[in-house]
């Protein structure tokens, strides 16, 4: 497996546009707190994500980016709007059933990775496997595969103290990816990462995430791994300002050698930029 | 998801051995004191227990074994003609003083036998035979004796001692279970015994009695009691009347009842919090977990399982301690320790509820708990 490869040359899936959406969100509001400290972060979202497409969403600190992600998983109540993954409509379905439903499609990776310190890489992709009730013994076996895919067979064994950031968030992945969900979601998995192991993370939620039967929505600010992406959206102030299709190449050639950019970069606006009150 | 939540437990080497030595020192705090308490309890019951025959005919109006309230000698006969007794036999017990012949006084608890059977005799003699009781002049003295009255030189089988101005002489030394009030004991025969005494109106103390084979010595102390109007009581009751009555008049009730009650009360809060704590810096991965789809019953399973495994083995290490503690303690003799079977049971019952209390509020938090932290950084 090459993982350096870049994915967008090789387009045999049909377009975004064609597909059925993995997720549709329309005129979503959701706020925090009451009275004079309460706070409307998202302001009426409409966003729609394709099966077979890798989305990235991009947008100033605090815009409400991991909100918005948290409401798509189902784990944050939104307040208003309508919100239909995979065809089911999430505010419709009590606790339980969500966090059921979250388990059988839905896969994370996080900023932090969030592994859990005391299980090896393969116990700990393995988790949402045994999580679903699969007996120990298959859950690993497949946790190894798992890892294999995303480059880490020789590691499999190793507690997350043990690996490199860039090493436990290939694991994440894996454990994102084992149950084989429907819907993969990142926040900023490349954020806690130096360039070259964030261009490395992204190489393999490209080959490795992204699949006909799967929609992919990665948070980032980097713009050095726009490219990775088949389109992007960009939230500011509680709305979708923009969508476009990301750039076919790298935005910075020299990308390995230079500091994370602080501002993410601005997309022109596509008409969707009325200030709301 | 156990092997995960097992794992979770036992992985971070730090944090478990912080909640198992807060379980075990809690553990052992409450099996140490108890058994302290309890041994004290037994020493007081010892003048008793170290006699160990069925029944105790007594003064109605006795209050414990100590405090001897002397009855009417035919007592004995009245006793013997009750119906499923087998024998009966006289015991006296009375406080006097030892003079030494360097002149030095000791008081001890004379304690007089039958002189036909001996019963009431100590169980273990270190050094001489007991039937020399019954030659001249002569007396057992216990460990105790030795001890307190001038060490092995001066207290030896051939010593010779007077109580009241009469003379007696040491033919054994008994080892037998240390007295509440630390007095040595001074064996003889009952009617030695009631010589060396100043002369009373009444000088039987005790009637000490068995029931026949076949008889319940319940059923026989109550036809005891019934028939003769005098006190009697089987081994067990007289022993409980006596730690009752201890318990009572002594401040070591209210004084030992409150450092064990407290003992208690900080060592059940030291178990339930430490492993309070432990779920809350967990909570983290157990966030993690409730985002890819774990149950909160799934979740609080697993918080119950480790409660209890760590609570059972803290328990384990708890009690081994203490038994250790025990062990190198009690011999000497000088401390009352008694881990009774009780006592270790009530402290698991009390462990494993205190563990289930903190897991309870752990849940309670899992089940308030946002799977959105998992995205903050
Ligand atoms: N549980 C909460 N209670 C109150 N306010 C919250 C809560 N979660 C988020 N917010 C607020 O909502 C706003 C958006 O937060 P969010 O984390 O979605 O931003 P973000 O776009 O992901 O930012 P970043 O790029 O820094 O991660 C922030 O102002 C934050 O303070
Ligand atoms: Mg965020």
């Amino acid at each position: 497996m090459t993982v350096e490869d870049k994915g967008t040359t090789a387009t045999v899936e049909p377009a975004a546009e064609e597909r059925p959406p993995a997720v549709r969100v329309r005129g979503v509001i959701k706020s925090f707190g009451s009275g004079d400290t309460k706070t409307t972060v998202l302001k009426g979202i409409d966003l729609d994500v394709s099966l077979g497409e890798l989305l990235l969403l991009v947008g100033e600190s605090g815009g409400g980016k991991t909100t918005l992600l948290s409401a798509i998983a189902g784990i944050l109540d939104v307040d208003e709007g309508q919100l239909d993954v995979l065809g089911v409509p999430l505010p419709l379905l009590s606790g339980a059933k969500k966090t059921k439903f979250r388990g059988q499609t839905m896969g994370f990776v996080y900023q932090q990775f969030n592994l859990l310190p005391a299980l090896t890489a393969a116990e700990n992709v393995a988790v949402p496997l045994l999580i679903h009730g699969r007996p120990r013994t298959e859950a690993v076996q497949k946790a190894r595969a798992m890892l294999e895919k995303v480059g880490l067979a020789d590691r499999t064994e190793f507690l997350p103290a043990n690996l490199s950031g860039g090493q436990q968030q290939r694991v994440a992945i894996a454990r994102a990816l084992v149950s084989e969900p429907r819907l993969l979601i990142c926040d900023e998995p490349t954020a806690a990462l130096d360039g070259e192991n964030g261009q490395k993370i992204m190489g393999i939620l490209r080959e490795v995430g992204r699949s006909p039967e799967r929609a992919v929505i990665v948070v980032t600010h980097d713009s050095r791994i726009f490219h990775f992406g088949d389109r992007i959206a960009e939230l500011t102030d509680g709305h979708i300002v923009g969508i476009h299709d990301a750039p076919k190449a790298p935005l910075h050639p020299t990308v390995l050698a230079e500091p994370a950019p602080a501002k993410p970069l601005h997309l022109e606006d596509t008409g969707e930029s009325e200030v709301p009150s | 998801m156990h092997y995960v939540a097992l794992k979770m437990l036992f992985g971070d080497r730090a944090k478990y051995l912080m909640l198992l030595c807060g379980l075990a020192f809690a553990v052992m705090l409450i099996v140490q004191q108890g058994s302290i308490f309890w041994g004290l309890m037994l020493w007081s019951q010892s003048g008793i227990t170290n006699l160990n025959v069925d029944i105790w005919v007594a003064d109605p109006n006795i209050s414990q074994v100590e405090e001897v309230k002397p009855i009417a000698t035919t007592a004995v006969e009245r006793v013997r003609t009750v119906p499923g007794v087998e024998w009966a036999v006289p015991l006296f017990k009375g406080v006097y003083r030892v003079r030494l012949a360097g002149g030095d006084y000791h008081r001890i608890s004379l304690v007089g036998l039958d002189a036909a059977t001996l019963i009431g005799r100590p169980a273990k003699l270190q050094e001489g035979r007991i039937e020399d009781l019954r030659t001249p002049d002569a007396v057992v003295v216990d460990q105790g004796a030795v001890q307190r009255m001038g060490g092995p030189d001066v207290i030896k089988v051939g010593t010779v001692f007077e109580i009241n101005d009469k003379r007696a002489r040491v033919v054994a030394i008994a080892n037998i279970q240390k007295d509440f009030q630390n007095i040595p004991s001074v064996y003889t025969t009952y009617e030695r015994a009631v010589a060396y005494a100043p002369p009373e109106r009444r000088m039987l103390s005790y009637v000490l009695a068995k029931a026949k084979a076949g008889e319940a010595v319940a059923d026989v102390t109550q036809r005891i009691a019934a028939q003769t109007r005098l006190g009697a009581f089987t081994q067990e009751e007289f022993g409980w009347k006596t730690i009752v009555w201890v318990l009572k008049n002594t401040g070591i009730g209210i004084n030992f009842g409150t450092t064990i009650v407290l003992g208690f009360l900080v060592g059940m809060a030291i178990a339930g919090q430490t492993f309070y704590l432990f779920t809350v810096e967990n909570l983290k991965q157990y966030g993690a977990l409730k985002a890819m789809g774990a149950s909160t019953f799934a979740l609080a399973r697993m918080i119950i399982l480790q409660a209890f495994t760590v609570g059972v083995i803290g328990y384990g290490v708890g009690v081994g301690l203490a038994t250790l503690f025990g062990l190198l303690a009690a011999p000497s003799g000088q401390l009352p320790f008694s881990e009774t079977w009780p006592l270790l049971g009530l402290v698991f019952v009390s462990l494993l509820g205190i563990c289930s209390f903190s897991a309870t509020i752990s849940i309670i938090k899992l089940i308030k708990l946002e799977p959105a932290i998992v995205f903050r950084g």
